[in-house]
C-alpha cells in the first residue's frame, strides 16, 4: 500500500514491519519522529515491543545490547550528537556481534550547534564494525530496514542506516510500505547465534589475550566481506519478492566516462538532475551513488569507473588534515590500477548547506579543467 | 520468608566455583558467593568492569554457574534493562537479572545509567560491592572513598578530601522498592535481603561493603574482621529502606570507636588524632541522622511497596 511519509516515519514503519521486539533511544532532532511514532505504535498494540526511553543514547546502546544478546531483536535511532555518545559501545556491539539495526539521521557535529544535514557524525564510526547504509529516497529507507536485518542476522554484525537530515528525515514522498506477511516471508524471526541461557550459562565477552584477540578481529573482517555477499543477495531477492533493489552502488554511465562524480545520499538527487546540462556541454559525465560504505565496495567502484578519465568525489563530510573520507577511500581503492583515473575530492553542502544541480555543475566544470591534479581540492559554495 | 539466621543455615549450593581470580582475602569474592547462594540458578549475571571482570576467569572460563554478560563500565544499568526486556520477551520472568558492579561503576561512572533505570523501576537486582576505590587499576580514588584515605591517587599528605557519596539516600530519593545494605561479616544479613529483595518487582539495590587487603592495606586475613567493625564502629551500618521511605535497622550496632576500624588499615595509617576525631564526629553525626530517618518509619506501615509475599517486619 503506498502512503506519504516523510523519511523517519519509512524507518518508523519498516521497524514494525521487522517486528522489533525492543526500541531503546532518546530523543534529538531530527531523528525524535522515528522514535515518537514507534512509541505511538507501542502504545496502539499495533507493534508488541517493549520501548525503553533512556536517560541516553548511551544507555540507548547499551540497552540494545542487553536486550540483543538476550535474544531480542533490537532497534534504535539516533543522529549526530547521539551517535558520538554512542561511540564506544558501537565497538561493544559490533565485537560481540550483535545484529542490531540503528538508524542515524545525518547532523553536522557540534560546536557551532548545527541541526542540518552532515555526514561526518556516521562516516566518522565507519571502524567501529558496523554495516553502513547511506540511502537516498524514503522508499530505500524503508526497504533498508528490512534488508539490513536480513543481512545482519545472517552475518552476525550491526547495522547503521543512514539519511540525510530534513532532505530526507523531514520530506515526505510516496512509500509503498509492503503486507505484513510479505516481509515475514522475507526476514524469518530473529535466532541468535550465542544466548544468555540460564539452562546452558556461560560468561559472554571475557578477557582475551594476546593469544586470542587477533582472531576476533578477523572473523569480524571476515563477517564484513560475508556481508558484501550477503547484502547482494539480500537485496537481490528483495527484488524478487517487491520489485526493488539498490545494489551496494548505483551507477550510470561511468564506465569510460570523462568525468564520473561519486557521492552518498541526497546529493546524489542533485548530481543526477545536473547531469543533463553537463552532458548537453559534450562532456561525457556519469554517477556513481555509494549506498554502502561498509563493507566498502571497493570491487564494485572499480568495475563501475573502469575506463572513466576523473572522478569528482562529493563528500558531505570532513576528515579534518585529510579531506572527504569517500574521496579518500575510493582514492586508494582505485590506487591499483594499471592506468587510474585522477580522483579529484570536493567537499559539499556541510552543515546542509544548500547544494543546488548549478553548483554540481560548477564542480565539474573545476574537474575537468586541464590543470586539475590530485592534490587540489574544490570546497562548493565556500563563502572566502 | 524464612531467614537463615546462621553461616550454617545459608544454602549449601555453590554458584561460585574455588578457581576464581580473586586476590586472598576478597571480600568481593566472598559478596558474589554469598548472594548468589541467595539468588539460586535462574540468574543472570551483567557485569560491567570492575575487579569481577577479572576475578570470573578469562574467556572460555567462567567462576560463576549463572550466565554472565561482561559489559562496558558505565553502562550497567541500560545493559541490565536490556537483559531484563529480552528475556522477559523469551517468557523467562523467573530469571533474576543481577547487575553486579564495584563503586566505581555506581557512584561514579555508572551513576548515570543507573539513576535512569531506578527512575524507570527496571526489574532488576543492582548490588554494589563497594571496596572504597578503583581497585582492579591499583587503588585510584573514587566517589567511594572515605575522607582521608590514602590511595595513588590521593598519595599522602593529600589524602582524600572529600566525604564518600551517600549512594543508598541516592537510590532510595529515586523511590525504588528496596534499598539495603549488607557487608561479608554479616552472611544470614545479606542472605536475608537478597531473598526480600528477590522477592520484588522493580529496582532493587544492595550496598556491600566488601573489605580490599591490598587496597585497604590490610592483611588478608582481616577481611571479616574489618567488614565487621565497619558495621559496629556504625561507619557502614546496616539497613534497609522500602519504597525510598521506610528506613530499618537490620542490625544494632554496637558502636565502637571508630579508631578500632581504621587503626588497622594501612590507608588510614597517617591519619592524626585530630583526623580520627572528625571521622568520628562525622560518624555520629550520620549515625543519628539514620536514627531519625529510622524513628520516623511507622513499622509495618503500608508502603505501597510490591511484594510477591508478605515480608516481615525487619525491626530490632
Amino acid at each position: 500500500m503506498k502512503i506519504v511519509l516523510e523519511g523517519n516515519h519509512a524507518a518508523s514503519y519498516a521497524a514494525r514491519l521487522c517486528r522489533v521486539q525492543v526500541i531503546a533511544a532518546y530523543p534529538i532532532t531530527p531523528q525524535t519522529q522515528i522514535v515518537e511514532k514507534l512509541a505511538e505504535f507501542c502504545a496502539d498494540g499495533s507493534l508488541p515491543a517493549r520501548f525503553i526511553q533512556v536517560e541516553s543514547e548511551h544507555s540507548a546502546m547499551a540497552a540494545c545490547i542487553g536486550a540483543a544478546s538476550a535474544g531480542a531483536r533490537a532497534f534504535a535511532a539516533t543522529s549526530s550528537q547521539g551517535l558520538a555518545l554512542m561511540h564506544e559501545l558501537l565497538h561493544w556491539a559490533a565485537g560481540a556481534r550483535l545484529p542490531i539495526v540503528m538508524v542515524n539521521v545525518n547532523r553536522a557535529m557540534a560546536p557551532p550547534w548545527s541541526i542540518y544535514a552532515d555526514q561526518t557524525d556516521s562516516v566518522a564510526q565507519r571502524d567501529t564494525g558496523w554495516i553502513q547504509f547511506y540511502c537516498a529516497g524514503n522508499q530505500e529507507v524503508l526497504d533498508t530496514v528490512i534488508q539490513a536485518y536480513r543481512v545482519c542476522e545472517a552475518v552476525a554484525l550491526p547495522a547503521l542506516l543512514n539519511l540525510d537530515a530534513f532532505y530526507l528525515s523531514h520530506t515526505s514522498e510516496p512509500v509503498d510500505v509492503p503486507d505484513q506477511a510479505a516481509v515475514d516471508a522475507y526476514l524469518p524471526p530473529f535466532r541468535p547465534r550465542l544466548l544468555l541461557d540460564p539452562e546452558h550459562p556461560r560468561a559472554i565477552g571475557g578477557l582475551a589475550g594476546p593469544d586470542a584477540y587477533m582472531e576476533f578481529r578477523y572473523d569480524l573482517q571476515q563477517a564484513m566481506d560475508e556481508a558484501k555477499d550477503a547484502l547482494v543477495k539480500a537485496d537481490a531477492e528483495f527484488r524478487l519478492r517487491f520489485g526493488r533493489g539498490y545494489g551496494l552502488i548505483e551507477a550510470r554511465e561511468t564506465e569510460g566516462a570523462d568525468l564520473a562524480l561519486v557521492t552518498m545520499g541526497t546529493l546524489a538527487g542533485t548530481a543526477a538532475a545536473a547531469l543533463p546540462a553537463l552532458r548537453g556541454n559534450g562532456a561525457r559525465v556519469g554517477l556513481a551513488r555509494v549506498r554502502v560504505l561498509r563493507p566498502f565496495p571497493a570491487e564494485a567502484l572499480r568495475a563501475a569507473l573502469r575506463r572513466a578519465r576523473r572522478v569528482l568525489v562529493l563528500d558531505r563530510n570532513l576528515s579534518p588534515g585529510s579531506g572527504g573520507v569517500l574521496h579518500a577511500e575510493l582514492a586508494a581503492a582505485l590506487a591499483g590500477r594499471p592506468d587510474p583515473p585522477l580522483v579529484l575530492g570536493a567537499l559539499a553542502g556541510l552543515g546542509g548547506r544548500d547544494v543546488r544541480p548549478e553548483a554540481i555543475a560548477e564542480a565539474a566544470a573545476w574537474a575537468l579543467a586541464p590543470e586539475r591534479h590530485a592534490e587540489e581540492r574544490l570546497w562548493l559554495g565556500l563563502k572566502r | 520468608m524464612a531467614r537463615a539466621e546462621t553461616v550454617g543455615a545459608l544454602p549449601a549450593r555453590e554458584l561460585v566455583s574455588p578457581g576464581h581470580l580473586a586476590c586472598q582475602g576478597c571480600g568481593a569474592a566472598l559478596a558474589m558467593r554469598l548472594v548468589l547462594k541467595a539468588l539460586g540458578p535462574r540468574t543472570v549475571v551483567v557485569l560491567p568492569a570492575s575487579c569481577w571482570s577479572v576475578i570470573n576467569g578469562p574467556m572460555l572460563a567462567s567462576a560463576v554457574a549463572v550466565p554472565l554478560l561482561h559489559a562496558a563500565f558505565e553502562a550497567a544499568g541500560a545493559v541490565a534493562a536490556g537483559v531484563r526486556a529480552g528475556l522477559s520477551l523469551r517468557g523467562l520472568d523467573d530469571v533474576t537479572v543481577l547487575a553486579w558492579a564495584g563503586d566505581g561503576g555506581t557512584f561514579d561512572i555508572g551513576l548515570q545509567a543507573l539513576s535512569g533505570a531506578a527512575e524507570r523501576d527496571e526489574d532488576f537486582l543492582y548490588v554494589c560491592y563497594d571496596n572504597e576505590a578503583y581497585m582492579n587499576t591499583g587503588v585510584q580514588r573514587s566517589g567511594a572513598t572515605p575522607w582521608g584515605a590514602w590511595t595513588t591517587t590521593t598519595p599522602i599528605p593529600r589524602v582524600k578530601p572529600h566525604r564518600k557519596k551517600d549512594i543508598v539516600a541516592i537510590l532510595a530519593a529515586h523511590r525504588i522498592p528496596y534499598a539495603a545494605t549488607a557487608s561479608v561479616a554479616f552472611p544470614a544479613d545479606l542472605h536475608a535481603k537478597v531473598r526480600r529483595a528477590a522477592a520484588l518487582r522493580g529496582t532493587r539495590f544492595l550496598h556491600v561493603l566488601s573489605p580490599c587487603p591490598p587496597g585497604w592495606r590490610a592483611d588478608p586475613d582481616q577481611t571479616i574482621r574489618l567488614a565487621r567493625l565497619a558495621v559496629d564502629t556504625r561507619i557502614f551500618p546496616l539497613y534497609e529502606v522500602w519504597g525510598g521511605a521506610d528506613y530499618r535497622l537490620t542490625h544494632r550496632p554496637r558502636g565502637l570507636p571508630v579508631a578500632e576500624y581504621l587503626r588497622r588499615q594501612g590507608r588510614f595509617a597517617h591519619l592524626t588524632p585530630e583526623d580520627v576525631a572528625r571521622v568520628q564526629a562525622e560518624v555520629d553525626t550520620t549515625w543519628q541522622r539514620l536514627l531519625e530517618r529510622c524513628a520516623s518509619t511507622p513499622r509495618n506501615r503500608d508502603t505501597g511497596r510490591r511484594d510477591r509475599k508478605t515480608s516481615p517486619a525487619v525491626g530490632l
